[in-house]
């Protein structure tokens, strides 16, 4: 990357909101039905309906608005976009245009190991269109009117981004936001979170900004990273070699790694905007404005904050623990049990626990371990009653059923052995299978110990203690 | 002997109520006399005797079960054809809707239906309601039943004609700019346009969602009463609807105060007109009236304002219909580009084509200021000119149309005369207010002249108590023998 120009982004998100119903209308609001199967007269469009504003919609926006320090405006409307496209049944998008529902906020960010502040532009409310659907067996196009008035939130940013990196951190945190908050599924992968990314370069010190050009189509936190990249560079080369930057919109090909041009600046629709005459000026009140204040969650970046400040986390385990908020609140109530050291059940968490649950797909929700039997397994090996081998055998069942560690450890005999005279035994066939190990401990070559109380271990299943093993596999080599 | 088909629909339902006709009967009178009239009068663009007769079957069937019975049960009902109406084409009388078929109920025709009226079919009108004639119908051009070589008046002339030939006791209209009021008056029937979120527009095909509002049309004011009682009320399915009610309609103008604005009898209003008005004011006086003179200055404007407002509206509303998905569609051959321009091209008029292009242009970068802002904040002032009048009155009196009905096809060449028309009724849409049109004389050729009775907002209690009490005075209105 060119080293004498600075690059400057700023991002659209468009986030649909998990509404139970839709934005206009009462029909459900799912993702992966059958096509058209989710569409009525109203969020088809057509002729003599009417929409009527959920109200949920208001509040989920709301609190987007609060978690991203913005400014609610308690009196809004909403504006029709126009423009004619198969996917808008209307052919115009109800939206907001003048006064967004909320504007003026910020979101701080961790980017490595600073905190960036992004400035937010403005949240709105806005209907989303249908989906259209090239299919090669079918010559023509077919539209799935589903996803016609789902409720989306755009969260406009400032262009505060300076490189691919924060915009991709500042796009994770918003995303985890949204599921902080239960308001979104939040899925980039299924188009649930959709991302503009607009981009210009300057030289480094200038206090312009450039040309921007807008990139549509940027559906992952990697592609976003990568067009911002792309086109970061495109834009340093154009400059570098004398020409300048024309202000259009360009689509973002991920699977090609580059952007094509959409539209110049010239070619710039008019959406002619204004206010919809069947929706009008909707009020939040000054209480229920500050009720949904009163009701956001700690959000992931005080949060991982508050885990390297209070528990010692390194700061990296502290973010990975708290984009996750299930697991973060599940860490939260087992630290607060007092029973062990929350360090260790982070531990747990970023490892064992999220290994099984990355295997199996699910959540940490969907199993049945509570934050006591965590709290519980771990004090079992704090006091020498199962060994760490033991305690992986643990939390499988204990994740699998609603059990008491202790009595896993009861029913499995996974009680650790301390008792020389249950283990010599182990120890005697040990030593006697491996003869080439003993004698070269006798050599000198002491580290082969490790090897042999492995062996121990593995024969008594895990249950032996470790370190009455290795005084007994040293003693006995000695009295051999 | 009176036909049953001159019946009013109060007389109607007492009678029904009373055993003394049942509703097969009150539904054949009907459907015979359009049956006989409708070729002079061309006032439906689609009949619907067998869902009419079905309807009346189960009123009978309520009647011989000992049921109790709504108000408009077994009342024949016209419907104007932009009010969606399940299972029955809703044309708009727009070849863009030629075949249009709507999967649901409008909620003034839930309401109908569930009170047991019958429905019998859907009335002609001016393409999507653009126009003061009827005649920008793609389908038909009705005729006024007083003279059948003059308009009906628009752009509800299907709905007024109905029931001024007496094909229907009751019809719906809606109303923009006048379209309810213009056509009572040159047709000589009562109609009126409610306030502005009185009756649900929930399935009334949007031409300014602003200023539309569906309204009732009868030859007494009893009956128009009854039907704005049948449909008024605040819909869920609305956000702009509001919790309105009829209260009881005595025919009292005693202790009222009658504003009569000098700039509503201006140059452009006949002197038939004029005079007719001025000696209906007279009347009320008689009755106990007080009357007093009152200035409305921003009236002049009120027309631009109201052409710039409900264009722009328009010019969005209308933009769903691109061929896709229902409705006309042109080349389906070529580029998306293609169907959308023959789509649009063949499937409007030329006044439809004509109001989406103004609309687009005062909403467009660069002119929304200039045109659209201005436009809203002259409703604005108009609506407060009309406020500071209702502190000095009770209600305003003013002609509906500046002549009575004008001869078929003489205005069509110039749509700003067509406008023009449009002067002493759009004022009333632009301020969200009610008005009643109802009949005050001929002019010298014996057609009808209105008179119109505005109100501040929700007074449509006290319009038509004023309606009634002239009414009551004057004998009744006449009815056009055919």
């Amino acid at each position: 990357m060119n080293n004498n120009f600075e690059t400057v982004i700023g991002l659209e998100v468009h986030a649909e909101l998990n509404t139970k119903t839709k934005i206009f209308c009462s029909c459900e609001n799912r993702f992966g039905a059958e096509v058209n199967t989710l569409c009525c007269p109203i969020c088809m469009g057509l002729p003599g309906t009417l929409p009527v504003l959920n109200r949920q919609v208001v509040e989920s926006a709301v609190r987007m608005g609060h978690a991203l320090n913005c400014r609610i405006n308690g009196v809004t409307k909403q504006d029709r976009k126009n423009y004619f496209y198969p996917d808008l049944p209307k052919a115009y998008q109800i939206s907001q245009f003048d006064v967004p529902l909320c504007e003026g906020g910020y979101l701080d960010v961790l980017v490595g190991d600073e905190v960036r502040r992004i400035g937010v532009t403005r949240i709105h409310i806005e209907e989303d269109a249908g989906k259209l659907i090239h299919d090669d067996s079918f010559d023509g196009t077919l539209c799935d009117y589903n996803r016609c008035g789902v409720p989306l939130i755009e969260i406009v940013s400032e262009p505060d981004l300076r490189s691919a990196d924060e915009a991709k951190a500042y796009l994770e945190t918003i995303t985890t936001i949204l599921l902080y908050l239960g308001i979104s599924d939040a899925k980039m992968q299924e188009g649930s979170v959709r991302c503009d990314v607009n981009v210009s370069v300057r030289p480094r010190g200038a206090s312009e900004f450039g040309t921007r050009c807008e990139m549509k189509n940027v559906n992952s936190f990697g592609a976003v990273y990568r067009a911002i990249v792309y086109e970061a560079e495109r834009q340093m080369e154009v400059l570098a070699s004398g020409g300048t930057i024309q202000q259009e919109t360009r689509r973002w090909d991920d699977a090609k790694g580059k952007s094509i041009l959409m539209r110049s600046k010239e070619d710039a629709q008019d959406y002619r905007y204004f206010p919809d005459p069947d929706l009008l000026t909707f009020v939040v009140s000054e209480e229920k404005i500050a009720a949904l204040k009163a009701s956001l969650p700690e959000l992931p970046t005080a949060r991982t904050l508050r885990y390297v400040k209070d528990f010692g986390l390194q700061k990296v385990d502290a973010q990975l623990l708290s984009v996750n908020k299930a697991r973060a609140d599940f860490f939260d109530a087992c630290a607060a049990l007092g029973r062990c050291e929350a360090k260790i059940a982070a531990n747990w968490l970023l490892g064992d626990i999220a290994k099984i649950l990355n295997e199996q797909r699910i959540e940490i929700t969907d199993t049945a371990l509570t934050p006591e039997h965590l709290a519980d397994m771990i004090v079992l090996i704090n006091k020498g009653t199962i060994s760490n081998t033991a305690a992986k055998t643990v939390l499988e069942e204990i994740m699998r059923r609603d059990v008491e560690p202790a009595q896993v450890v009861e029913e499995k005999g996974l009680a650790q052995i301390s008792d020389a005279s249950a283990l010599s035994g182990i120890v005697d066939q040990v030593l006697a299978d491996n003869p080439k190990a003993v004698a070269d401990y006798k050599k000198g070559k002491v580290n082969v110990a490790g090897f042999l109380v492995g062996q121990c271990m593995k024969a008594s299943r895990g249950q032996g203690n470790p370190a009455t093993l290795r005084d007994m596999v040293i003693e006995a080599i000695q009295k051999l | 002997m009176r036909k049953l088909y001159e019946y009013s629909a109060t007389e109607l339902s007492s009678l029904l109520r009373g055993r003394e006709v049942s509703a097969a009967e009150i539904t054949e009178a009907a459907l015979g006399r359009i049956e006989a009239v409708e070729g002079q009068v061309d006032a439906f663009l689609t009949v619907t005797a067998d869902e009419a007769r079905a309807a009346a079957e189960r009123v009978d069937a309520k009647i011989a079960a000992g049921e109790e019975l709504a108000p408009l049960a077994g009342i024949p009902v016209a419907v104007k054809d932009n009010i969606c109406t399940r299972g029955v084409r809703t044309t708009c009388a727009s070849r863009m809707l030629e075949n249009f078929v709507p999967p649901y109920d409008a909620t003034v025709t839930e309401k109908l239906e569930a009170q047991g009226a019958v429905l019998t079919g859907k009335t002609n009108m001016d393409e999507f309601a653009m126009g003061g004639s009827c005649e920008n119908s793609y389908f038909k051009k009705t005729k006024n039943p007083w003279d059948t070589s003059r308009v009906p008046g628009g752009s509800s002339g299907g709905s007024a004609a109905a029931v001024a030939s007496c094909e229907v006791p009751l019809a719906l209209g809606s109303d923009t700019g006048g379209s309810v009021r213009c056509p009572a008056s040159f047709c000589g029937i009562v109609g009126l346009k409610p306030t502005y979120g009185a009756v649900s527009r929930y399935g009334l095909v949007a031409f300014a969602s602003s200023l539309d509002q569906i309204g009732p049309f009868g030859r007494t004011v009893d009956d128009v009463a009854l039907l704005y009682g049948a449909i008024c009320g605040h819909d869920p399915r609305d956000a702009t609807s509001k919790n309105a009610a009829l209260g009881e309609v005595r025919g009292e103008v005693k202790g009222l105060r009658l504003g009569v604005p000098k700039e509503y009898f201006g140059e452009g209003i006949s002197p038939e007109v004029k005079a007719a008005v001025y000696a209906a004011v007279e009347r009320l006086k008689g009755l106990g009236a007080e009357v007093v003179e009152i200035s409305l200055p921003s009236t002049d404007y009120a027309l631009a304002a109201y052409y710039i407002i409900s264009s722009a509206e328009a010019s969005s509303n209308l933009a769903r219909y691109d061929g896709v998905k229902y409705g006309f569609s042109g080349n389906r051959e070529g580029t998306l580009n293609d169907l959308y321009l023959s789509t649009r091209s063949q499937g409007f008029g030329a006044e439809v084509k004509r109001r989406i292009m103004l609309g687009t242009y005062v909403l467009s970068s660069g002119y929304y200021d200039a045109y659209y802002k201005r436009a809203k904040l002259l409703q604005g002032v108009i609506g407060q000119e009309f406020a500071d009048a209702f502190e000095k009155c009770d209600a305003i009196v003013t002609p509906v149309n500046p002549t009575t009905a004008f001869k078929l096809g003489e205005k069509c060449d110039d749509p700003v005369q067509m406008y023009a028309t449009d002067v002493c009724t759009v004022t009333v849409n632009i301020a969200g207010l009610p008005g009643v049109s109802l009949p005050c004389g001929s002019d010298a050729a014996g057609l009808p002249i209105g008179m119109q009775v505005i109100g501040p907002r929700f007074s449509e209690t006290r319009l038509l108590s004023i309606a009634k009490c002239y009414e009551t005075a004057v004998g009744g209105f006449a009815v056009k023998e055919m």
